[in-house]
């Protein structure tokens, strides 16, 4: 082994500094990039258009075709009540990927809100009442963030009762305290830097230093944050409504379905493999289209 | 002169372990308190009395009246609370409306069946994620693409549909192991290979990431140029680096193994707290929602507790006790 493999093994990037940089993260191949997001687009027909996919009734029981395997008629073969399991699928997307999204949207909604006030509160609030607002925060996200996400949840949905907005509002509370950790931190790092003070000095109103320079910039991290999120929120929806929380029979939502294919999968195991596919497929794909963005904003940061 | 001030912080007496413990012990406590207080408080407000589940459809006044005044559900909610944490203190989580027994022995009973569930997809996701990350660290190409599609699969595919793929292959096809229940390592291994995948999935991502990160430091090529072969050199020095970062995650997964076990212990029909946990949402059974809670956050407080130790033993520059 020569000394230039030594060096070259991995290959250290020498960074403007002269010190030797990690080295980067190899852009994803655009090719699986794209087919996520092609994968994406067929979900988002199937939540706005479902029509366009299936002429079977996803609702409708039709007992005399129950249990049929796959053909050509019955693309995904047919549950227990003769329902077409594809026009299942297409119709479900509309529960679990939107009841996913409005989870997500409640999580940064509530997670934002507590993240800036306890960023700001040591610097806008003065003295001890500061300090305390911003440690009772803390506090508080401790505490949602001590609790496993789909126990959360449960106790949220004891409260509520089971239901479609009950599980959203669930899954969102449980997904606050990563916006609120992520936030709260990056809100200190900027209320302390240069520019605002400069702002500040220039005479700006604390109002208008707030808006035009700390939101802007203690926020940069949320929104990417959020489009990865949505897959793990899609996961926690199909799983509440698995366990009978969420939207109950015979709402086509796919954990639902994979519930009901549970007991009938010895003879037609379709019914559940076909749901947990597309759960599977729209989570990764999230996941995909979600890493490339936030190594897209990483490289426009740095 | 030197060497006193960099001696200075360390008090004199105390080992630095039972400084973090004793830290540790006070903030579990605090955590534990509001974990508690939340929950009371947020169940104080289900719609419905208690008493409706008591006394179930015979709404007999007089007896409803007997039902409160023997669960103290007659007293003002600031003396419940009160009398709530004096029973806490000690152990005791009163009782099921439900089952009308003791919420410890309830979760008692259930309590071994999740934790070696939970424990063997531990175990098994720490294998797996290792095998993994070592594999492809600095490798080519083609072989790292493939080995981090799999993590990527393994984390996003929902547990209750993994589980129900492995029944139709493992019990339905093959026969090889039992379907439901819960008797035997035989019928432990479905369930906790379908526990472990998520949680090996993200612990072989981090794991992965930490090492190469090592490998870029100088310190490497000098083990480089004493010959080392490279296998041990991530074997000995990569993965331990990447050991610090992993058991951090590991810890945070800890709670993701027991939320992750309520599902799994569904798709296969064992006995486990996640059964509890279900029928005591569906029924309101607040009492032992309370206790699956504290029981939660109990894991959170003495994982977080064992990894603050751990760093501390693992990484001598925490030994300080500057802060």
């Amino acid at each position: 082994m020569s000394a230039l493999d030594l060096a070259r093994r991995p290959r250290v990037d020498i960074g403007a500094d002269g010190a030797p940089a990690p080295r980067a993260a190899r852009p994803a191949p655009p090719a699986a990039v794209l087919v996520s997001a092609a994968v994406l687009a067929v979900i988002a027909l199937f939540v706005v258009w479902p029509g366009l996919f299936t002429s079977f009734d996803p609702v409708r029981s039709d007992v005399a075709n129950s249990l049929q395997a796959p053909s050509a008629q019955h693309w995904f073969g047919t549950d227990r009540l003769g329902r077409d399991v594809w026009a299942r699928v297409v119709y479900g997307a509309r529960y679990s990927v939107l009841i996913g999204i409005a989870a997500t949207a409640i999580g940064v909604v509530g997670g934002t809100i507590i993240g800036i006030g306890a960023g700001l509160s040591g610097a806008f609030v003065r003295g001890r009442a500061g300090r305390l607002l911003d440690e009772a925060l803390t506090r508080v996200i401790d505490v949602l963030s001590s609790l496993p996400a789909i126990l959360l949840a449960m106790l949220v949905v004891t409260f509520t009762g089971p239901g479609i907005g009950n599980i959203a509002v669930a899954i969102g509370i449980a997904g606050m305290p990563l916006y609120a950790r992520v936030v709260r931190s990056q809100t200190m790092v900027v209320v302390r830097t240069d520019y605002v003070a400069h702002a500040a000095v220039y005479g700006r109103s604390r109002a208008a230093v707030l808006t035009e320079h700390v939101l802007p910039n203690g926020l940069t991290a949320v929104p990417v944050l959020a489009a990865i999120d949505i897959g793990t929120s899609i996961l926690a929806v199909s799983g509440l409504s698995f366990l009978g929380l969420g939207p109950q029979p015979p709402t086509p939502e796919w954990g639902v379905m994979l519930s009901e294919a549970r007991d009938i999968l010895r003879i037609a195991p379709w019914a559940g493999i076909f749901p947990g596919l597309f759960i599977t497929a729209t989570v990764i794909s999230v996941t995909v289209v979600g890493r490339w963005l936030q190594r897209a904003a990483d490289r426009r940061i740095s | 002169m030197s060497a006193v001030a960099v001696d200075a912080p360390r008090r004199a007496g105390v080992h630095p372990i039972l400084g973090v413990l004793a830290r540790r012990v006070v903030s579990g406590i605090i955590v534990l308190w509001a974990t508690a207080t939340v929950a009371f408080w947020t169940l104080q407000l289900v719609p419905g009395s208690p008493v409706d589940i008591l006394a179930g459809d015979m709404a007999d006044a007089e007896l409803r009246e007997a039902l409160a005044r023997e669960w103290g559900l007659d007293l003002p909610a600031w003396q419940q609370y009160v009398d709530f944490l004096g029973r806490l203190v000690v152990g005791d989580l009163g009782q099921s409306y439900v089952q009308q027994q003791p919420v410890v022995s309830v979760l008692g009973d259930q309590l071994g069946s999740t934790f070696v569930l939970a424990l063997a997809a531990g175990v098994l996701a720490v294998a797996i994620a290792v095998v993994l990350s070592t594999a492809t660290v600095g490798r080519a190409r083609v072989r790292r693409g493939v080995l981090s599609t799999l993590e990527l699969v393994f984390v996003s595919v929902p547990v209750f549909w993994s589980g129900l793929l492995l029944l139709i292959v493992f019990s339905f096809q093959l026969g090889w192991f039992p379907a439901a229940g819960a008797g035997g390592v035989r019928s432990l291994v479905l369930p906790a290979v379908t526990l472990a995948l998520p949680t090996a999935g993200l612990l072989s991502q981090v794991l992965r990431e930490s090492m190469e990160r090592t490998l870029t430091e100088p310190f490497i090529v000098t083990v480089r140029a004493r010959g080392v072969r490279e296998s041990l050199v991530v074997w000995r020095h990569a993965l331990r680096h990447a050991a610090l970062p992993g058991m951090t995650v590991l810890g945070s997964l800890a709670g993701g193994l027991l939320g992750g076990a309520v599902i799994t212990e569904t798709v296969f029909g064992r006995p486990g707290i996640g059964s509890i946990s279900l029928q005591a949402v569906s029924n309101k059974d607040v009492p032992v929602v309370i206790g699956v809670v504290l029981l939660a956050a109990a894991v959170y407080v003495v994982v977080s507790t064992l990894l603050d130790l751990a760093y501390t033993l693992a990484d001598p520059r925490l030994r300080g006790g500057a802060r």
